[in-house]
């Protein structure tokens, strides 16, 4: 069963598109100024210090990542599990992977101590390094795309799409398993050292990417004034339900196993309970905001219908996605290090037996906000030159059950 | 690693070969050889090798409550402390620290400094991308910052916090402990100083409650005063096998 | 010109690189005449080698590999420890920084100084000094025999022994 679908660029034209590009430029352009001037001055304009190591770049950074991962979803479910109405949204699928992970890994280079070191970073490898591993992935990852996106665009190498989605799928896998595990492989830390954040962070970016997909596809779709019919967006709509719902899960069962053992107890208390900004986030943003909520209106009989409110439920999902990265990340390393169990620390050289304090300054922000501008760039500027979006995906068009042409 | 350079590499093997020789010289010449530090020092040219193991046993019987001379010495010795005018309180480099702590339930106090442990299985080096965390053949573990990107993942990945990122750029470092913007450094148990047969500047400084020494020779005054009391790791749970032992706590 | 296969492509490269390497190889032969970088001048080390050798090596290798003799040592001592003092920065510190009028040194990395008139005239950025010392802090290491006992031993002799001093000394 084969659909004609034709893909055409978009116009760009338009002042909108214009408007659209301008603003993503100015955003880069702040965020190399950002870079350059935490770069001259050193870390100390930051907000990181020797105690939470890793800050706001590290938050958008590794949304970006994680996120990419799992925009490749869509065009998984049409090429692997062969579900024909997802086939028309490979492209796009594939391209904001890539766009994701290069706006991730720019912002993690360029927050780097030595980034005018990338060139060791690609010649010196300790293999027993998740880090190291996972630069291999994240190379593998665009690489992998990039001829997955070319075999599904390019007409002679239509046959060979399908292996190569195959590739991709499994290698994204990976790569969101050695995402997870940069973190689940540390021994020291209370909050990380669970093997469950490998699969964690897997099903993280289900839910993730697939926000970021609904709302690049609408609002490409809606400025181009082009047909996306109800049957793609109320089958989307469902997967994220059922993608936050899994994502739900897994926060569940980290936290109670977790809760089971007792040398975890002031790290839970500290992140459910008692840890100011953390708790917080946790529970208003993350699980209120960030899941509850739009699982609600995701699964509503009238608005889960709704366009505007189906946007509104995959932006709350990204709110939510930041929120839960910045307490797994500034939260687990905010939580004071065991080193002398048993013990308490009266005073110390080093704030020993203190919770970590941060807070993040303008430049990181405006560095991590550039990542996500650099994606939605190279996406919009895709889409403009290279024939990625279907001219319509209006429900004949996309019906599977619909006569071939 | 990086290319060697064949010229040096061959200047090398020259010059081995022909120690003999050149030993003859010595004895030809004996007045020339009078800086030749202590006699157990390993000869400058030659390569640590795994036959020593070094470490410090810190018995915090001996250290008074509110005594820093240990971290007095390493700053005076390896410059820093006071190098980082910009930087936070929370951003400033520590290569050592006193800890003071309470047992929580039986009220005991104790005072101790707190570096850089010098595992035999450094979390550490297993997590760094590019290999600049290592472990030097002679178990001292370092930072090689030539070629650290400043990622900060060993800093997440150390149990003890023994690791600093440098903030802001400095000026004039010691020659023998060069440190700088963007990379990551910790304690180096003074190897320029055990490179030449001396003990590391916070033993030197404190030789009642810390002992310098090699673990794999039996005959050591570390290995024979952990043989005769006990000792503990710090995080044992962890099972790194650290080169710094604790007594008393 | 919009037809040309893509060999007779490569093959116009080529011929257009070939007066390059015409020059390369003249420049090499004009070497011997004259040292890359002559016409730059920048300060004079504090003392010579021996009295035979005024750096570490011959002038002509130190100016062409200066480099390479640094990352080794620098790989070798920092990984293995090996403290010879020929090779060190620090010696390269200690012998080639100037002092101003008042006596007082001035860093080996500032602009007119002898690392950096010749790395910004040739346009190489280095960053050893963000991290290594710029000025000398303890009295160098680096030993050379006296001159006049080379005139009994052979010159190879006396070669050893300055490598035996130079790595035998205190070291740090």
């Amino acid at each position: 069963m084969k659909l004609t679908m034709n893909y055409r660029e978009t116009e760009g034209s338009s002042t909108g598109f214009w408007v659209l590009v301008g603003g993503l430029a100015l955003l880069i352009a702040l965020a190399g100024g950002a870079t350059l001037f935490m770069e001259h001055e050193g870390h100390y304009v930051t907000g990181m210090n020797n105690q939470i190591v890793w800050g706001m770049p590290h938050v958008f950074a590794i949304f970006l990542i994680v996120a990419a991962s799992g925009a490749l979803n869509v065009a998984s479910i049409g090429t692997v599990f062969g579900k024909p109405l997802y086939k028309p949204l490979g492209r796009l699928s594939g391209l904001l992977a890539v766009a994701l992970l290069l706006g991730g890994l720019v912002v993690l280079v360029l927050d780097l101590g030595r980034p005018d070191r990338l060139i060791v970073a690609m010649t010196y490898y300790n293999f027993k390094s998740i880090f190291a591993w996972n630069i291999i992935l994240y190379n593998g990852f665009i690489a992998i795309t990039v001829v997955y996106l070319w075999m599904m665009m390019e007409r002679r190498m239509n046959k060979y799409y399908r292996p190569a989605g195959f590739v991709a799928f499994v290698w994204r896998l990976i790569l969101t398993t050695g995402t997870g595990s940069i973190f689940g492989f540390l021994v020291a830390r209370q909050a990380y050292d669970a093997a469950i954040l490998a699969p964690m962070f897997v099903i993280m970016s289900f839910a993730y990417g697939l926000a970021v997909f609904i709302l690049v596809l609408m609002a490409s779709y809606n400025w181009t004034q082009r047909p996306l019919g109800d049957a793609i967006v109320r089958r989307l709509k469902n997967l994220l339900g059922v993608f936050i719902a899994a994502v739900l899960y897994f926060v569940t069962v980290y936290h109670l196993t977790n809760l089971y053992a007792t040398e975890h107890h002031g790290v839970e208390r500290f992140i459910l309970l008692d840890g100011g900004i953390y708790t917080k986030l946790f529970w208003i943003v993350q699980i209120g905001l960030g899941s509850l909520l739009p699982l609600a209106m995701l699964y509503h009989p009238t608005l889960g219908k709704s366009r505007p409110a189906i946007a509104t439920a995959a932006a709350l999902v990204i709110v939510g996605a930041f929120a839960q990265l910045y307490v797994i990340l500034i939260g687990g390393q905010a939580y004071p290090l065991e080193i002398f169990p048993g013990y308490e620390v009266l005073s110390s050289g080093f704030f020993d037996g203190q919770i970590g304090t941060y807070s993040p300054s303008i430049w990181e922000i405006t560095l991590g906000v550039g990542g996500v501008a650099l994606a939605l760039m190279i996406v919009t500027i895709a889409v403009r030159v290279l024939r990625f979006l279907p001219e319509t995906l209006a429900d004949a068009a996309v019906d599977p059950h619909a006569p071939v042409s | 690693m990086s290319e060697p350079s064949t010229l040096a590499d061959a200047a090398r093997r020259n010059f081995l070969a022909k120690a003999g020789v050149a030993t003859g010289a010595a004895v030809m010449a004996p007045g020339l050889f009078l800086s030749v530090s202590t006699a157990s020092a390993r000869p400058a040219d030659q390569p640590v090798t795994s036959e020593k193991r070094w470490g410090i046993l810190v018995d915090t019987t001996k250290c008074a409550s509110d005594c820093n001379d240990c971290v007095t010495a390493c700053e005076n010795e390896n410059g820093w402390g006071s190098s980082e005018p910009n930087s936070s309180a929370e951003q400033k480099a520590h290569w050592i620290r006193s800890v003071k702590i309470r047992n929580k339930s039986t009220g005991f106090t104790k005072t101790l400094p707190m570096m850089c442990q010098h595992c035999e299985h450094p979390p550490c080096v297993d997590v760094c991308p590019t290999g600049a965390s290592f472990r030097r053949a002679d178990g001292i573990v370092l930072v090689d910052k030539h070629i650290c990107i400043g990622c900060r993942y060993c800093m997440m990945a150390c149990p003890y916090k023994a690791r600093s990122f440098v903030h802001e750029a400095l000026h004039d470092q010691k020659p023998w402990a060069p440190r700088g913007k963007g990379t990551v450094e910790s304690c180096t148990m003074c190897d320029h100083l055990v490179d030449k047969g001396e003990k590391p500047a916070c033993v030197q400084a404190c030789s009642s409650a810390l002992t310098f020494g090699d673990l794999y020779d039996e005959n050591s005054e570390i290995s024979q005063a952990m043989k005769a009391k006990d000792s503990v790791e710090i995080r044992a749970d962890l099972d790194l096998n650290t080169g710094v032992r604790y007594r008393g706590i | 010109m919009s037809h040309r296969s893509p060999a007779s492509r490569i093959l116009a490269l080529l011929l257009l690189l070939l007066p390059l390497a015409a020059t390369a190889d003249s420049e090499g032969e004009a070497e011997k005449e004259a040292l890359p970088f002559s016409d730059l001048s920048f300060p004079e080390p504090a003392r010579h080698f021996s009295a035979e050798q005024k750096c570490v090596q011959p002038v002509e290798e130190m100016r062409k590999n200066h480099m390479n003799y640094i990352l080794h040592q620098r790989d070798e001592t920092v990984h293995e420890g090996i403290r010879t003092r020929r090779y060190a920065l620090e010696e390269c510190v200690n012998c080639h920084t100037a002092q101003d009028d008042k006596g007082k040194y001035i860093p080996i990395n500032a602009p007119d100084q002898f690392c950096y008139s010749c790395h910004s005239y040739a346009s190489v950025k280095i960053d050893c000094f963000e991290c290594h010392a710029t000025k000398p802090v303890r009295p160098s290491t680096l030993q050379t025999p006296a001159s006049t006992t080379s005139s009994t031993n052979s010159d190879k002799l006396s070669n050893d022994i300055r490598q035996l001093l130079a790595s035998e000394g205190p070291a740090q």
